[in-house]
């Protein structure tokens, strides 16, 4: 069996200010996954449905989502969407410098024959956790992507954002 | 917006919350591809690691699966060591896009690696997500105790998340994996993609 070091830190993003997304590009084509790792430090308390787009594209998104609230587990759907729902209901904090936990995994995202599927999980103390699939119905690689807030400027100070990439072998 | 501020791997900034991403060079030596299967046009039955070194502390899979049957979907079963036998276990979350629901199961021949993947008639060209941790899988002194997230997505009706935890049994040594569909075959470009994680 082949064996070879991998899942390599990619980028970094600790940010300076608060800001409502943040895009990640020119993405290369040399890995087989990526995985990108959110320490969400909340400026705002709306704890907003965070939006995962690809490739610039506004079309043609869908997902399903499992919650739970600390008093009950819910699983709820949407289609034809603008985005990827990430943390749709909970899994981000709604209270200003607490933090939440976000790992997205963009599975085999440059192959050109599949539609692309993530994997996502979201978990904030002070609302709850959620596990994400979703579905971006294009056989395009991932060049870029965008992790945004559906509000202004909710990612805080410190709120730090990382790609790592994984090769198979 | 925000300026970056922190950047690692062949980095450049352009614009405000915004950064290039290259291939880093280098990288850890914790995390290691062992293999990969990766499913041919004529698909294929059974996707399995053989000859699994034991020098490593975890093992991860992380896989993309579609089903060649005539259904809307399929599970892709697990076994470890060929062992046929009753002696796994699982306990599951899951999420259908309208309810969530717990399930569990003992004295079973397998458990999963995905509980729903999508089938012949799922919407063309989407396929399930997996990514599953087996720990201390060489340690003989403990049953081998895995934990999965799995999940698809057609754009409607069929979407389906789920956490599964899965017991084997069993002391020995993990040193194969076999992976199969409760029907029909692995369809083309599934693929199966074995990683050590090394202990300290």
């Amino acid at each position: 069996m082949a064996a070879g070091a991998t899942y390599e830190p990619i980028a970094t993003n600790t940010l300076g200010s608060a800001t409502s997304s943040v895009i990640f590009s020119s993405i290369s084509g040399s890995y087989t996954d990526l995985v990108l790792v959110i320490a969400y430090k909340a400026a705002t308390t709306n704890q907003p449905t965070l939006q995962l787009t690809f490739n610039g594209s506004s079309s043609s998104y869908s997902g399903t989502q499992l919650t739970g609230n600390g008093s009950a587990a819910a699983s709820y759907r949407n289609t034809n969407a603008a985005f990827i729902s990430i943390a749709r209901l909970v899994g981000v904090p709604s209270t200003v410098g607490n933090t939440g936990t976000i790992i997205i995994n963009l599975q085999n995202y440059s192959n050109t024959t599949t539609y692309k599927t993530v994997l996502a999980r979201a978990s904030a103390a002070d609302t709850g956790t959620e596990a994400d699939v979703g579905l971006w119905q294009n056989t395009s690689a991932i060049t870029s992507f965008t992790i945004g807030a559906a509000t202004s400027n909710d990612f805080a100070i410190g709120s730090t954002f990382t790609l790592y990439g994984i090769l198979a072998a | 917006m925000s300026p970056i501020i922190s950047a690692r791997g062949g980095l450049s900034s352009r614009a405000y919350g915004q950064f290039t991403a290259a291939a880093a060079a280098g990288g850890g030596p914790s995390y290691e591809s062992i293999a990969t299967v990766t499913v041919g046009s004529g698909g294929s039955a059974n996707a399995e690691f053989t000859s699994i070194p034991a020098t490593y502390k975890h093992l991860q899979i992380r896989a993309l699966i579609r089903g060649t049957a005539s259904a809307s979907a399929i599970s892709a079963n697990m076994q470890f060591n060929s062992d046929t036998g009753s002696n796994y276990s699982y306990h599951e979350l899951y999420g259908n896009g309208t309810t969530a629901q717990a399930g569990a199961g003992a004295t079973q021949t397998r458990f999963f690696l995905h509980g729903n993947a999508p089938a012949a008639t799922a919407l063309a060209s989407s396929f399930g997500v997996a990514v599953m941790d087996i720990l201390d899988y060489a340690d003989t002194n403990k049953y081998k105790t895995a934990r999965c997230l799995n999940g698809m997505d057609v754009n409607g009706s069929g979407g389906y998340i789920l956490f599964d935890s899965g017991s084997w049994q069993n002391t020995n040594a993990i040193t194969s994996i076999q992976i199969t569909p409760s029907s029909g075959n692995f369809a083309q470009y599934s693929q199966f993609a074995l990683y050590g994680i090394k202990g300290a």
